[in-house]
């Protein structure tokens, strides 16, 4: 091998940088979150059920929350009818947060996780006290 | 002349269609994330590294840069200090404007026939769907680090930030997403329409562009239309970079498409063109300083000539040349 030294420090950082997440990690694997629905709410409700099924609030809330708002602030209504004909009173603080009123344990642990800055609150406060 | 374009965008097809059947039958999915990547990482990692010794073992007996410019000579004279450097302070600034600003297609020409004249002028679109490319490339690569590690560094935060800066939509449309669905469109429109380009244009070429465009959009429609636990794929992800792989329940079968497209790019990396990643560094005719004249560059594979001299030979035919009665220096 002609350059040999220039070679294998090139190769040495070439491999630095594609192992970065393994030695980064160095073999602590991070666990799936479970968002806490731990709350006096939620407890309280006879059938546990939010405005529609689990698959689809885990994917889709953050759209979802954007077409709330936009139904709510920009066309003044205030009323969504569920895919099971059931209506609810749009409202992040009223409506979402009565039942999630855990912010920290609910929406901040899986945000954490997975690197999500959602601006909702540039404009709105946790009603239940949490310091934003 | 088809065959080069469809063969590529069938097996790039052929990949999506086993990912979706494998990424949709649960005992399959850890064979199509897992075993899939540990393998095509490990095929990548050392494929570049063999490839770039194998480079390394080609001696390179004399200096072969490309002359883009004057060379040193006299003090009078003006020397293109970068594009034809002697020094090797000149050959890391070339390297630098070559590696991160692509100064070669900069210098990108096309040729025309106008009116009976052949006509060059310079080109920058090349050049500018190039850089647009890799750099969105890098960036959103750099990005996908938030669900390979954790706690993610600040840097990849911030750069997420920056790059969807914008909010367009929730979740935020990122502006390397747009630059490099241009970049990609218009580098294969660019081998698609264009005559010359496209006669050059091997099934090798549109490969990796089909599997780029699909890996582009695979993610999109993960990100907006068929959405996934994006907590159950960071699971898997530092599962998987933490060497304790887990699969969790419930990942979309688009995230085995796109999966399944990345591992190919990175498994078909080593015996592509797209090894220009390691290439770049090792073209003789990039990082050499232009010291042909001023220094004396021997030939490795010169051996001491053989000669035959007179006497030798007169040793060798004399019996002979003293029966036909030649003239001999020594009897």
């Amino acid at each position: 091998m002609y350059d040999t030294g220039k070679v294998i420090i090139g190769l040495a950082i070439f491999a630095c940088i594609f192992l970065f997440p393994f030695l980064y990690n160095h073999g602590t694997a991070a666990p799936q979150p479970k968002p806490s629905l731990d709350t006096p709410a939620i407890k309280a409700l006879a059938e546990k059920k939010c405005v529609e099924d689990t698959h689809f609030m885990i994917t889709t809330h953050m759209q979802f929350l954007n077409d709330w708002r936009d139904q709510a602030l920009r066309e003044g209504n205030r009323w969504y009818v569920n895919r099971e004909g059931k209506k609810v009173w749009i409202s992040l603080q009223n409506t979402c947060m009565k039942c999630h009123s855990n912010k920290k344990e609910f929406c901040d642990k899986c945000h954490n996780y997975a690197g999500v800055d959602p601006y909702c609150w540039d404009c709105h406060y946790d009603p239940n006290g949490s310091k934003l | 002349m088809a065959a080069r374009i469809l063969f590529p965008l069938a097996v790039v097809l052929a990949i999506v269609a086993v990912a979706l059947i494998g990424g949709s039958i649960p005992f399959l999915q850890p064979l199509f994330s897992v075993a899939l990547l540990y393998v095509s990482f490990a095929v990548f990692l050392f494929g570049f590294m063999a490839k770039v010794i194998g480079w390394a073992k080609s001696p390179v007996p004399f200096r072969i840069p490309t002359t883009a410019g004057q060379e040193f000579s006299l003090p009078w004279i003006k020397w293109s200090k970068i594009d034809n450097p002697s020094t090797t302070g000149g050959v890391l600034m070339r390297m630098f404007f070559e590696v991160f600003l692509f100064r070669s297609l900069f210098r990108n020409m096309r040729s025309d026939l106008r009116s009976g004249w052949l006509i060059h002028s310079p080109t920058k679109w090349l050049w500018l769907l190039a850089l647009g490319f890799h750099y969105s490339f890098l960036i959103i690569a750099l990005r996908h680090l938030r669900l390979f590690v954790h706690p993610i560094p600040g840097f990849v935060e911030t750069l997420d930030a920056v790059d969807g800066m914008f909010q367009i939509g929730i979740p935020p449309l990122y502006l390397t997403d747009i630059v490099i669905c241009l970049a990609v469109s218009g580098l294969l429109i660019r081998r698609l329409f264009l005559p010359k380009v496209r006669f050059v244009s091997l099934a090798a070429d549109y490969f990796p562009l089909f599997l780029i465009l699909g890996i582009v959009i695979s993610g999109l429609l993960m990100r907006f239309v068929f959405r996934v636990d994006i907590t159950a794929v960071k699971a898997l992800a530092t599962g998987i970079a933490s060497l304790h792989p887990v699969v969790p329940k419930g990942i979309g079968a688009i995230f085995f498409v796109h999966l399944a497209l990345v591992c190919t790019l990175i498994a078909y990396f080593p015996f592509s063109k797209l090894m220009h990643m390691g290439g770049i560094f090792m073209s003789p005719t990039r990082n050499l300083a232009n010291t042909s004249r001023m220094a004396y560059h021997k030939n490795p594979w010169r051996k001491p000539p053989k000669f035959h001299s007179y006497e030798e030979y007169e040793d060798m035919y004399r019996e002979y040349m003293k029966e036909a009665g030649l003239p001999l220096e020594r009897e």
